[in-house]
Parts: structure tokens; C-alpha cells; sequence
């Protein structure tokens, strides 16, 4: 029997060693696997390269593994946010290494880790500071950059449903690097609200198919979730109403 | 008569260009404001580049959902007949021509098409990015919506951009506060000169050479 539930994000990561490459999904906040990070921060690995889009939000998520010195380097593209303090104050002092990547490049690069592919020419950046000292080719008229694949050691990455083979599905826009982060970590991860019996995912809608997938840790229903019908309630960094000091008081 | 138009008006014209049937992506800060007037019985789709096509409005508050953002990180609705998809295949979009239109912001913009409007160069910034490149090079017609000058009084159309690249002739068409410029092979045409503005004055507002095609059919496509 195959089966890729663990009891909770602490025995997800505990194999997580120093110095580890990791695929983290989410754009801003949607689609941020929180509750993984969470149990990074607890294992305590340091001197990690990070891949996600930005560089934090707040002083939760990746912001808070950034803030406890345990993430080496980053590569993002669009790591300045108005709420992105922490990595601002560590890249000022100098005590984080930043690879910026254009978003396209990047996804495309994580992507063609996942699926084989050794390198790839992409227009993204041609004649820009982001492709100095790059391979280039003209094709058809065309300039070209060369660009190499983002491989990791672990993804952690978030979705809605999951089966114990590692089917996924997510929901709305905090899809976004999941399905291309799962494909390229030699172990990859996911939080979901609820793991369902097998055959309790549609085979038509399965986004991540499980071949994809090592590890599944069911973290409870989002908060603007009730039995997977959306009641809102909150704002869009997912606070309750009216609990606008909540992640300030943490 | 004044020589500006407002970010709204500017916004209501880039609206006016843009067919019905089109798929487009709005750039961050005052590209969105060109949603506010679509024309609401044409069907234009949104595409938004963290992974939604039919992106809607924004939400109210009651019905705020962390999971369903724009490239901005605010929150939107999804029409009926969106579609969510993940960020290989919305740059796929870009990257692979199938997006119709773009509209992005500027800090200059050259008379070759150059666009420069991730980073000013300025030392001890920190740099991002984003989609920004992707989309430059990706949309079949690239606008650049953007104050003709920048706060200092100069021109932000230049001869050449003094200011980090996004992309490499890659502008169709310049929509100002003052006129609407074309990119051609030629260099900048004047498209529509607003209010007491001439091709003369933008010209001398400009510091470039400026072909008139003011008298040009506005709904002909551009290159």
C-alpha cells in the first residue's frame, strides 16, 4: 500500500538537512504553505537557498524563516513589497544573497528542472542587466538568453485536497508554483486542508498528479473555509475582521 | 484647454483602443485603472499573471478571498468562464504571443521602443522585478501608460534610457498625459495630440524629432 500521509509538518521536514536547496510556493501570501514553514522554523535547519516569487510578507510565513537566519540566499523576482521589512533589513545589512530572476525565467526554470530539460533559450531579459554574462543566440531573428533549470532538494508547497497517492488539487490563484515546484525537488511535500480516500478527487480535475509527490501533512481547514464552501470573513491576508492587530501581537 | 489630460481620462482612452475579443494583462499601479472603463457590454479578458484568465473586480469586503489575488496581491473575482492555471503556463501566455494587449507603467521609454521601468539604477535600492520583462517582450501590442514628464520636468520619451532595461525594442505605443505616441521604424510618431498640445510642442516638450500621424485612422492596427 502506498501511502504519503504524515502525521504533521514537524515529520515532514525533520529530514531537512543544513545547507538545503528549497522550492517554496505561493505568490505574496496565496498559496504559501505556512504551516510547513512553520515547522521548518521549529527544525531549526540553517544556511538554506529558498526559491519562491517574493521575499516574505509580514513577519509570518517565509518572512518569519528569513527573520530567524536560517535562509542563506533567495532567489525571487520581486522580493520589495510594502510588507516585506524583514527581507529588506537583512539584505541591507547584508546578511542575505539574492539571485533576482524575472518571474517568467524562473517558472520556466523550475518547470524545466521538473521535466528534464537541460536549458533553454528564452527572449525574457535580452539586453538587460538580468542576462549580463549569459549565453545568447539568434534564432529566426530573434535574440535569446540562455537559461538553466532551478533544481532543489525539498518543495514545500500548498494545496486544498490530497490523496494518500499524492493526487492534488488547489484552489484559485494560490495554485500558482505549486504544480511546477512539486515536479522539480528530489522530495516534495504539500500541506492540504483534508486528505480524502482515494477516488475522492476526480482523475479529470487532479492538477499535481501524485507521481510528483513524496509527503502529504493535512493542516485543517483554511479559515475562510466551511466544508469547503467559501464564508469569507476575512481579510485578504487571511485576519479575521476586526483582527487587524493579530499578526502584529505575535 | 490645458496640455494634460487626467490619469482617469488617459485610462478611459487606452480602454477605447482596445477591441472586444481581446485577451489583456494589466501592469500594476496605473494600468488597473484602464478596468474601470471597459466597456461592460464587450466581453475583454483579464489575464492576470499569477494564474487567472476573466479575472473581475474587486471584491467587497464580505467576500474578500486570500486565495483569489491580482499580480498586485489585492483581491479580485474570477467571471464566470475564468480559468486558473499555474505560473509556467500564464508566462507561456505572455512569452508564447497569445496575449493580445499589455499595459505597463514607465520611468522612460525610448524612441526605438526600449522600455525601462523595473529599477532606476538608483544605488542601495533593493531590485524586483517581477513579470515585468516577461510581459515587455511577451504581448503582441505593448502599451506603456505613463505622465509624458517625470516629476523632475523631463521627458521620460528619450532618445536613448539612461535607466536599467526591461526590454529591448519591445513598445508599440505610448499613451501620455499629453498626446499618444506611436513606435515606428522611423522613430516616435505623434497619434493624438491632446488639448493645446501640437507635434511641435511635444517635440520641444520631448527634445526628439516627432513624425506627425495625427491625421492617421485611429483604429487602423499598429506595428
Amino acid at each position: 500500500m502506498i501511502d504519503k500521509t504524515v502525521p504533521d509538518g514537524a515529520a515532514a521536514v525533520a529530514d531537512i538537512p543544513e545547507g538545503a536547496t528549497i522550492l517554496i510556493g505561493g505568490f505574496g501570501r496565496a498559496g504559501q504553505p505556512v504551516e510547513l514553514i512553520d515547522a521548518l522554523i521549529a527544525h531549526g535547519a540553517g544556511g538554506l537557498t529558498v526559491v519562491n516569487n517574493n521575499a516574505g510578507n509580514g513577519d509570518t510565513g517565509l518572512a518569519a524563516l528569513l527573520d530567524r537566519g536560517l535562509v542563506r540566499k533567495i532567489i525571487c523576482s520581486f522580493p520589495r513589497q510594502h510588507d516585506s521589512w524583514v527581507f529588506d533589513r537583512l539584505y541591507r545589512a547584508g546578511e542575505i544573497e539574492l539571485e533576482l530572476v524575472p518571474q517568467g525565467n524562473l517558472a520556466e526554470r523550475i518547470r524545466a528542472a521538473g521535466a528534464g530539460i537541460g536549458a533553454f533559450f528564452t527572449p525574457t531579459g535580452v539586453g538587460t542587466q538580468l542576462a549580463e554574462g549569459k549565453e545568447t543566440r539568434t534564432i529566426d531573428g530573434r535574440d535569446y538568453v540562455l537559461e538553466y533549470p532551478i533544481r532543489a532538494d525539498f518543495a514545500l508547497i500548498s494545496g486544498l485536497r490530497a490523496d494518500r497517492w499524492g493526487n492534488v488539487v488547489y484552489r484559485e490563484t494560490a495554485r500558482n508554483f505549486g504544480p511546477i515546484m512539486a515536479s522539480a525537488a528530489t522530495t516534495t511535500i504539500v500541506q492540504v486542508d483534508e486528505v480524502v480516500p482515494l477516488g475522492g478527487i476526480d482523475p479529470e480535475t487532479v492538477v499535481t498528479p501524485g507521481i510528483f509527490v513524496d509527503r502529504v501533512v493535512a493542516v485543517g481547514e483554511r479559515a475562510w473555509l466551511q466544508g469547503g464552501a467559501f464564508v469569507g470573513g476575512v481579510d485578504v491576508e487571511g485576519r479575521p475582521h476586526g483582527d487587524a492587530t493579530a499578526e502584529v501581537d505575535q | 484647454m490645458s496640455t494634460r489630460i487626467s490619469r482617469d481620462d488617459l485610462a478611459r482612452r487606452i480602454a477605447a483602443d482596445i477591441p472586444e475579443g481581446s485577451y489583456v494583462n494589466l501592469g500594476i499601479g496605473a494600468p488597473t485603472l484602464v478596468a474601470n472603463f471597459l466597456p461592460v457590454d464587450q466581453e475583454i479578458i483579464l489575464h492576470t499573471e499569477n494564474g487567472l484568465l476573466g479575472m473581475g473586480s474587486a471584491p467587497d469586503a464580505a467576500h474578500v478571498d486570500p486565495d483569489l489575488i491580482n499580480a498586485g496581491k489585492q483581491p479580485v473575482t474570477a467571471l464566470p468562464g475564468a480559468a486558473y492555471f499555474h505560473h509556467a503556463d500564464s508566462f507561456g501566455m505572455m512569452r508564447g504571443g497569445h496575449l493580445d494587449v499589455c499595459v505597463l507603467g514607465a520611468f522612460q521609454v525610448s524612441e526605438t521602443g526600449d522600455l525601462a521601468n523595473w529599477s532606476t539604477g538608483a544605488p542601495g535600492a533593493i531590485p524586483a522585478v517581477g513579470g515585468a520583462m516577461d510581459l515587455a517582450i511577451g504581448a503582441k501590442s505593448v502599451y506603456v501608460m505613463t505622465d509624458l514628464l517625470a516629476k523632475d520636468g523631463s521627458s521620460k520619451l528619450v532618445a536613448s534610457c539612461t535607466y536599467p532595461l526591461t526590454g529591448v525594442g519591445c513598445v508599440s505605443r505610448i499613451y501620455t498625459d499629453h498626446g499618444i505616441f506611436d513606435v515606428t521604424a522611423d522613430g516616435l510618431a505623434v497619434r493624438e495630440a491632446f488639448g493645446e498640445n501640437t507635434v511641435a510642442s511635444l517635440a520641444e516638450l520631448t527634445g526628439l524629432v516627432l513624425a506627425d500621424a495625427t491625421g492617421a485612422d485611429l483604429t487602423e492596427g499598429n506595428r
